[in-house]
């Protein structure tokens, strides 16, 4: 199925948790995740299985004003 | 000689922000900075209060430029201060606050809810039901906003605790654009407040401070300075002088002169 990363499309086998697509994009820690503009806490990612279209975000601390 | 003065910010007059007390009424900013050593060098000399971070995906060249910024965050043991720069929906902002709520560990947000992106003036019809929503969540909201004071009083009513209005628009360094209303809101409003973006020189700094603004946020001002470190310095030394300056009870401004040395006993001095 194919789900958008961070903007980007990603093909992703069917049933794929948070989890799987982080260890597949190489996720460096700390990041938070969400998916469809919801937060998803980390307790959950490795149950959390994505759907066809799914707009999941990883993101890390940047500086920031 | 006299004895130097007290660091009043980490003493006796500390700034306490939702009941949590803060070594200095200095907010910095950390973006912007020649490199990670500035920024450090600079957060060492002015002892900010609290430092502002932020979120960005991973994997893109911003993020992988501040690779090494989780670690000097870690070393630098300042308390940070999350945004939530670039929001311009509250689903953005309450996303993106509870995403950063996990990766910081901390429950302080600064709610920036951006409305028009040519002067980074927040949204002021949607910031006061997303502050609300933070809250209800345990969220302890620093609101960036513009000086009006309904909008103000109404962050307040739904239990903002601190209220940060502009000076100017965000890396401006305008400084203060609206006196009047600046003073009006420092009159009427009981709750901290911090004066938030738009600031240039550390008198603007000094400046709000003497109104009686509890403290200041800043970050361009100091880290596009040619020498951002000494300019955080002279920012911490004027929010001192400032808040110094607020407690000591200014005199009143005359329309005329009045000597200050003795006329009595003036020599050559004859009655006319």
């Amino acid at each position: 199925m194919r789900i958008m990363v961070n903007q980007v499309a990603k093909e992703v086998p069917d049933n794929s948790t948070i989890d799987d697509v982080l260890v597949m994009i190489d996720a460096q820690p700390p990041f938070a995740v969400a998916i469809n503009y919801e937060f998803v806490p980390k307790t959950r990612h490795a149950e959390e299985v994505l759907h066809e279209g799914d707009e999941m975000e990883v993101i890390s601390p940047v500086t920031g004003g | 000689m006299t004895a130097p003065l007290p660091n009043l910010s980490n003493t006796a007059d500390p700034l306490v922000l939702y009941g949590e007390t803060f070594a200095s009424r200095l907010l910095l900013g950390t973006s912007r900075y020649p490199s990670p050593q500035v920024l450090e060098n600079a957060v060492k000399q002015s002892n900010p209060g609290m430092i502002t971070v932020s979120l960005r995906r991973q994997g893109t060249s911003t993020t992988e430029a501040h690779s090494g910024f989780w670690d000097l965050l870690k070393k630098m043991a300042v308390p940070v201060l999350p945004n939530t720069a670039g929001c311009h929906s509250p689903k953005e902002v309450i996303a993106t606050a509870q995403m950063a709520r996990e990766v910081f560990e901390t429950n302080w947000i600064k709610l920036e809810l951006i409305g028009d992106d040519y002067t980074l003036q927040p949204d002021t019809l949607r910031l006061v039901s997303t502050a609300e929503t933070l809250i209800k969540d345990g969220f302890k909201v620093l609101p960036y906003c513009t000086e009006d004071l309904i909008l103000c009083q109404a962050l307040v009513d739904v239990g903002c605790q601190a209220v940060m209005p502009w000076a100017a628009p965000i890396g401006t360094g305008q400084g203060p654009l609206n006196p009047y209303a600046l003073k009006l809101l420092r009159d009427r409003l009981k709750v901290p407040l911090l004066v938030d973006a738009g600031l240039g020189l550390p008198s603007h700094a000094c400046s709000v401070m003497e109104w009686g603004f509890d403290g200041v946020l800043l970050n361009t001002a100091v880290a596009l300075a040619d020498d951002p470190v000494a300019m955080a310095k002279a920012f911490a030394m004027s929010v001192d002088a400032g808040r110094t300056a607020h407690l000591s009870g200014a005199m009143k401004a005359q329309q005329s002169a009045q000597a200050s040395t003795p006329l009595v006993g003036t020599p050559f001095w004859h009655q006319s």
